[in-house]
Order: structure tokens, then sequence, then C-alpha cells
């Protein structure tokens, strides 16, 4: 069923989308209609698919550095004191830099290859990815912990066997977050300096007025982040399957 | 549901350890700024089972903490153990939330002190673990997660891991609460029998529970609370409470409560 209306709303904007370009007359280097998308897609097909490999390269590599500097933080942060205290408030306020702000020196320090983009995807999933999991950490339950006190555990078996597991919804949300916005990241990236990739390709294709191949890319980044969010959602349903809010039972 | 009846050998290598007593003296504690008890004293004789009573946020549960080493009382406070080695690492404590983690089965909440403790978890300790499963009638629910079980038997659970600790101090905030009538009465009689020559301090808000199980029992009442006299029990545990005297201790132990509570309001 969820197939069925996720179809339905697909083909229900296209047609939306067609009825505005026959109603308004729009340019077509403005607004092309759907089949002209449709047809760059199809005849660029593999132009943009070594294009979207590069972006999904970029996606990807920065996602698994972005969450493992995430927990690894959250980790140290949770497991010694002066690591927190130091720690949480040069990520809180390196939160008030926007990350876009961010890319012209990262390409100027790592050059325009996948470097800074993955930097930039890497440094948009961190945060919340620390953050979620650190949250998740430090709300222990109380009588977990009393209770694990009195059978005689050491701090580092807590932090293991109850404490690690007790966050694993709360890094579950944080990795939803990074998840969606990690596309972000590696387009931005690419807006200000690449030689590959979709973002790029955009540009490129802006410049030469060739909108129906910008909106061809466009609908792929979006297919990219969709497809990628719900792998990962099912993914971490079943890894935190005892967790009943992560898993409502029919929604 | 049917509790299994102590029919097999029990694989529990009961206590093996003499059983120690526990003396509180002069304890003070505070709690949201006023003084829940001062100057409080309490003996638990070496393998005695305790029962303390009293209305509810007098301090019980509290005192029990105290013991476990889970708070800190005033300084001049002494909680020493009979034979003077140190509480630590010899207690089982069950709190009044049975506290099982959600992520682990039943069979594995009731191995979790060994697991914490990063013993081997040999066939022994888990045909142990399942057999304490199957004395509070749990053997359908091994492999249950917490979610899955009512509230009565995620306490059974709860019930069969403090049991499984084999501790020679066995400290337990109301473990027979959330249980019907004829469980729970099962299962007095199950923690009376495997725990056998422990020590035991256990609240509960249940007289007739109190009479049935302790060897001397405490009501505790006031603000800040005190403990009153030590109501001693004959015989031994678990007692029939509708034969012998007890109706007479039953109307005794609802007066004192009865007024406790008039002195807490």
């Amino acid at each position: 069923m969820a197939w069925l209306r996720g179809i339905a709303v697909v083909v229900g904007l296209i047609a939306l989308w067609q009825a505005v370009v026959s109603a308004t007359g729009v340019p077509e280097f403005m607004l092309p209609p759907p089949l002209d998308v449709a047809r760059a897609m199809v005849g660029d097909a593999s132009l943009l698919a070594g294009h979207a490999a590069v972006t999904i390269a970029e996606i990807l590599i920065g996602l698994a550095c972005g969450v493992a500097l995430g927990i690894a933080t959250a980790l140290a942060m949770a497991a010694w004191r002066p690591a927190r205290d130091w720690i949480l408030p040069v990520i809180v306020a390196s939160q008030a830099i926007p990350v876009f702000a961010l890319a012209p020196i990262l390409v100027l320090w790592l050059g325009f290859d996948l470097g800074p983009k993955i930097a930039m995807a890497t440094l948009i999933i961190y945060f919340p990815v620390a953050s979620a999991f650190f949250d998740g950490l430090r709300r222990t339950d109380p009588g977990h912990l009393d209770l694990a006190r009195t059978m005689g555990a050491a701090r580092g078996t807590i932090l293991r066997r109850i404490r690690i597991p007790a966050a694993l919804p709360a890094l579950a949300s944080g990795l939803r977050v990074g998840v969606a916005v990690a596309p972000i990241g590696a387009v931005v990236g690419e807006w200000v300096g690449a030689r590959a990739g979709l973002g790029h390709l955009m540009l490129q294709a802006k410049a030469r007025v060739e909108t129906p191949r910008m909106f061809a890319a466009l609908i792929l980044l979006a297919v990219i982040g969709v497809v990628l969010y719900l792998a990962a959602d099912r993914l971490l349903r079943r890894a935190v399957a005892w967790h009943a809010e992560s898993n409502p039972a029919e929604d | 549901m049917s509790v299994v009846s102590g029919a097999q050998a029990p694989p529990i290598a009961a206590f093996s350890v003499p059983p120690f007593g526990i003396r509180v003296h002069a304890a003070g504690l505070d709690f949201g700024g006023a003084p829940l008890f001062e100057a409080l004293d309490l003996e638990l004789a070496p393998g005695s089972w305790t029962c303390l009573l009293g209305p509810s946020g007098v301090g019980k549960t509290s005192l029990l903490r105290l013991i476990a080493g889970l708070i800190e009382p005033w300084p001049g406070s002494t909680i020493a153990c009979s034979d003077g080695a140190p509480i630590a690492g010899r207690i089982a404590y069950m709190a009044q939330q049975d506290l099982l983690l959600p992520w682990l089965s039943a069979l594995d909440n009731v191995l979790l002190g060994a697991r914490l403790r990063r013993e081997p978890v040999a066939s022994a300790a888990r045909e142990r673990a399942r057999w304490l499963l199957a004395r509070v009638g749990l053997t359908a629910k091994l492999a249950s997660l917490p979610a899955a079980l009512s509230g009565g038997q995620r306490q059974r659970v709860a019930l069969a891991r403090t049991l499984f600790e084999a501790r020679p101090l066995v400290l337990m905030d109301e473990p027979f609460s959330a249980l019907d009538a004829i469980t729970r009465h099962q299962l007095q009689a199950l923690a009376a029998e495997l725990l056998h020559g422990a020590t035991v301090l256990h609240v509960t808000h249940d007289p007739w529970e109190a009479l049935r199980l302790a060897d001397r029992l405490y009501v505790m009442a006031g603000s800040p609370a005190r403990l009153g006299g030590a109501i001693v029990l004959p015989g031994d545990p678990p007692r029939d409470v509708t034969a012998s005297g007890l109706a007479g201790r039953h109307a005794e132990l609802l007066a004192l409560l009865a007024n406790g509570k008039r002195e807490a309001a």
C-alpha cells in the first residue's frame, strides 16, 4: 500500500508539473516539461550515471567518516569527564559557523577532488550523530546503573553492556538525520569547486542553459537521498527492534 | 501459569559463604533538603529475614539504598558487616521497578550479573538461570523480551535475577507487589526456600506478607523517621498465616501502621 501511495504521489506531482507548464507557457529554459527531462535522463544516462557515482561515493565516504567520528566523540565524552568538559563547548560553538561558509576554505585546502566534498559531508553528519548519541549515553535509566553497581560491574562494562545498548535508539535518530543531510554536504562541496559530481553537472548545465539536464540531475539527487534514507531506516529499525518507540506497530 | 514446586534438585550453590549481619548505627540522610531520618539504628542478624513496614515516603527505600551503598549517608553514620569485611560485592538488590534491560531476553536478564562481572557464563550458569525461571513459572518465556511480558511476569524475572545472584545479603523492595494473590503466595514460599540462610532485608506494604516471611519486623514511621521496637516472630518462615496466633499480630501491626500514617499526615 505504501508503495502504491508513493507512486500515486509521484505521478500526481508530474501531472501538476505538466499542468503548470501548459497553463503558463513558461519558456523551456526556465521550467522544461516533464517529457523533456525524461528525454534528457535517457539520452544522458551514461553521463548522469558517471557523475552520480562520484556524488554517491562522496556521500557514502562522508557518512562513514562522520558517523565514525561522531560515535567516537560521544563515547569519549561519556567515558571520560574531562573530554566532555573540553570537547562539548567546542562542538556546540562550532555549530555557529555555517558549514556552507567553510566550503570555499575546504576547497582551498583540499583541492577540487573528492577531499573537500567528503569533508563537507563528514562535518554536516558529525554533529547530529555525536549529539544524539551522547544525549542517549547521558540518559541511561539511573535504576539500571544502580543495579549494575550493586552487581559489581566495572565502569567500562557498564558502558559496554548497559549505557551503549540503551543509547542505540538515540544514535539511530542521529543517524537518520545524518543520512538525510549527507547529500547536502556533498552537493555544496561540488558547487564550490569540482571536476565531477551531480552538483557540478548542474552548474555546467546551467551555464549552457541545458535546463532539462539540470532537472534530470536534481531528480537523480532526490532519488539517491530517498533510497539512502529508506535503506538506513530499515537497517536501524532492525538494529533496535526491542525499542517500541522506534518501531510503531503500524503507521 | 504454573509455578514448579521444588521437585528437582536445585542446581544452586546456595550460600557457600557463611552469612553475615549488618549493623546500621546513627544513620542520617537528607531528602529534598529535609532530614529523612537521623540517628537511626538497625541490626540485621546473620541469616535472618527482616521485614520493614511503614507508610509511603517514610524512607524505607532510602534505608535499603543506603545499605546497598547507592546513596551516601550523613558523615558519622556507620554501616558495618558483622564479619568486618566490606559490604560491596556481597549483596543482591531488587528495586521496586523490575529494571529489566529491554534489549535482553528473560534468560539473559537473569544472567546479567554474571555478564556484568565478566564471569564466564558456562552451561551450569545457564542451567541454573533456566531452573530459576522455571521455578517462577516462566519456562515458556525464556526467550521473550521484557516488552512482551506482563508486569507480574517482569517482576518474576527480576526475582529470578535476584535469586541467581546467590548473595549472602539480599535487599528487596516490594518484590511481590505486582503479582496476583496465588502467584504471590507461591513466590513467597519460593523466596523463603531459596533465601534460607541468607540475611534478608525486605520492604513491604503487606502486613500478612511480613508475618509470613520475617524472623523479625520493624515499623518505620514519623518525620524524621524512627524504627519501632523489633517484633520477633516465632517459628520458621514461611508461616501459615491462617494458623497460630498471627491474626492478633496482624491487628497489632495494622494499628501501628495506622498510627504511623496519622503521624505522617
